[in-house]
């Protein structure tokens, strides 16, 4: 406990570059725009996998493949490739951890919407686009948020790898903490990221009661 | 009118589910297509708003070739409701009603206070219209689904197995709404169910099909029931279809007796000198109280103060023989009371009257 106020205690933690806001900031601009540029590839696709069944194995194995890969060994990947300078070291590995939930969970949302629903939609006349953005997507919402929320929260506990590259984020406390063995440093980094993946967890349940028509999440608590 | 024109659905696994089938769907009445599982019923009522499309011949509406028409505007002039209701669970009652007039392009004002209108036609508390499919019983939901079928008030009305998710009472007032819709309504319906009373009772016409997706015999309830075309069709119809018939006989031809009937104020003496065994106390207004059998009475005092024997009516002109059977069978007396649209007496169908009748029927089917 004494750890903890020795770090946060410490005004000098508060301001300037190597400051906890700005870090805060850091982590925060890499994993939301990570989650932004995953979720603007893997929506998209979900949506027109589970609607059309095409392409369906592409899900599959894209997700199995993407789950094994090393974060940090792509990160590295991406330095020897790239140099580093740019944020793309960074944003490649977290994409790549966060399209897999973000895609399984759209496409298992949209191919789980009952079927006699679907036809009941055909069948009053509406259009393809119509039966996929006012029927299938508002009933697959709570397991499309799910997609992201678990994405979002992986992203944001892994963002601390930028500080492998010389990024910042809140990773710099981790790794600068254990490398000059000041550990109330590295602790406090650490309850940082849980904090903020606490606080992402909040957000999207915030998000999923605004956005989610009570029809579907009352019917959801009932069963 | 809806033709069928040699249409064959033969779906890619090789399976023919529907077999040149030719038949008309006249306007403003209910065909019912009937049949064992898996006869090709859901798929003939699907191809006629193209949810599936026939590998042979030819289905028009009014003429028109279905193919040639678009099918999302096709589909919105036609009603559709499913066994499930297949209600939008995202949507508020009110709003999955105005579905289809949504997609018309109505406004919204107008789109809702249709959908108000029409859940009020069908019966269903306009306290409902705020709340979420999940909120609602199967019965009700099945109400909505027809509600929203009707919305943009389509001439052709397809229903597949509307009420079979429902149990037997729920079932019997939704068959029933729908016939008092219907009269109201004049759609052209083509109704599938596998339930052979459903059909006889909702069916203008009836179509049974046999597995194979071949039409086995296609003919008014009281034809099919008194001429079934095979042994298929006559299977199919069960047991009791003697006893069915009659509910399809009208119950005017009993010959009805006018003096057995006596008002409750009058006195127990002058009744006990009758012949008859069996005599029905009328109250004031002329509606019936019960059977008293004159052998049997007290000394003194009126006949409102004797106990009434359990009885039974049939409307006369509306209901069918078989009511009036059925009236017959619930009174110790064995005669059935007629009454008229009020419930006032206008007579009594004796045993004799019955028997008669039955008679009657019995000698059509010999012909
Ligand atoms: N998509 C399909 N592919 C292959 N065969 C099918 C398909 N849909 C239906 N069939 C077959 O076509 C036949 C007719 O099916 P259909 O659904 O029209 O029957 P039904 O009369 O409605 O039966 P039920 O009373 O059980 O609903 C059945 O043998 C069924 O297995
Ligand atoms: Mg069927």
């Amino acid at each position: 406990m004494n750890w903890l106020v020795d770090f946060f205690g410490n005004a000098a933690n508060w301001s300037g570059p190597d400051g906890i806001p700005l870090r805060v900031l850091e982590h925060l601009v890499f994993a939301g725009l990570s989650l932004l540029l995953a979720v603007v590839l893997a929506v998209p696709l979900g949506l027109w996998i589970g609607h059309t069944g095409k392409g369906a194995v592409l899900v599959v194995l894209s997700a199995n493949a993407a789950r094994a890969l090393p974060t940090l060994g792509l990160l590295v990947l991406v330095v020897l490739l790239m140099g580093v300078g740019t944020l793309a070291p960074v944003l490649i590995p977290l994409v790549a951890l966060a399209v897999p939930p973000i895609l399984v969970n759209t496409y298992e949302g949209i191919r789980g919407v009952d079927p006699e629903l679907r036809d009941a939609a055909y069948g009053m006349g509406l259009r393809g686009r119509q039966v996929l953005g006012g029927v299938l997507v508002p009933v697959a919402l709570p397991l499309i948020l799910l997609g992201m929320r678990t994405a979002a929260i992986q992203v944001v506990a892994t963002a601390t790898v930028a500080a492998y590259v010389g990024l910042g984020g809140l990773g710099r406390y981790i790794i600068d903490g254990l490398a000059t063995k000041d550990y109330p440093r590295a602790i406090g980094g650490a309850v940082l990221v849980a904090a903020l993946a606490l606080a992402v967890q909040g957000l999207f349940a915030l998000v999923q009661r605004v956005t989610v028509s009570p029809g579907v999440s009352g019917r959801q608590r009932i069963r | 009118m809806i033709t069928f024109d040699g249409v064959t659905k033969r779906y890619p696994d090789g399976t023919v589910a529907v077999d040149d089938l030719s038949l008309e769907v006249p306007t403003g009445e209910i065909t019912v297509f009937v049949g064992p599982s898996g006869c090709g019923k859901t798929t003939s009522l699907r191809m006629i708003n193209r949810m599936i499309d026939p590998s042979g011949g030819r289905i028009l509406l009014d003429g028109v070739d279905v193919t040639t028409i678009d099918p999302p505007t096709l589909r919105r002039g036609i009603g559709y409701v499913i066994q499930q209701a297949g209600l939008f669970p995202h949507r508020k009652i009110v709003d999955n009603v105005a579905t289809v007039p949504y997609l018309l392009g109505w406004d919204k004002k107008k789109a809702r206070d249709r959908a108000m209108e029409l859940l009020e036609r069908v019966g269903l508390d306009l306290r409902l219209a705020g709340r979420y499919p999940f909120q609602l019983s199967g019965g009700q939901q099945q109400r909505v689904g027809v509600a929203r079928a009707l919305a943009a008030d389509p001439p052709v009305l397809l229903m597949d197995e509307p009420f079979s998710a429902v149990d037997p009472i729920v079932r019997a007032s939704l068959q029933e709404e729908l016939l008092r819709l219907q009269a109201e309504l004049n759609k052209t319906i083509v109704f599938v169910t596998h339930d052979i009373d459903e059909a006889i009772k909702l069916g203008d016409r009836v179509a049974v099909l046999r597995v194979g997706g071949r039409l086995a015999q296609l003919a008014d309830p009281a034809t099919l029931l008194a001429e079934p075309a095979d042994d298929f069709v006559r299977e199919f119809l069960g047991r009791d279809r003697g006893i069915r018939r009659l509910s399809f006989v009208p119950g005017d031809g009993l010959r009805l007796r006018g003096d057995l009937t006596v008002p409750a104020s009058a006195e127990v003496s002058s009744v006990r000198g009758t012949a008859e065994a069996w005599l029905v106390v009328v109250d004031d207004d002329g509606g019936p109280l019960g059977w008293i059998a004159p052998k049997d009475l007290p000394d003194s005092g009126t006949l409102a103060g004797v106990p009434a024997a359990p009885y039974g009516t049939f409307v006369k002109g509306r209901d069918s023989l078989r009511s009036a059977l059925d009236a017959a069978l619930l009174s110790p007396s064995g005669n059935a009371i007629a009454v008229d649209g009020s419930g006032r007496v206008v007579g009594v169908a004796t045993r004799e009257a019955l028997d008669e009748a039955l008679a009657r029927v019995a000698d059509g089917a010999r012909g």
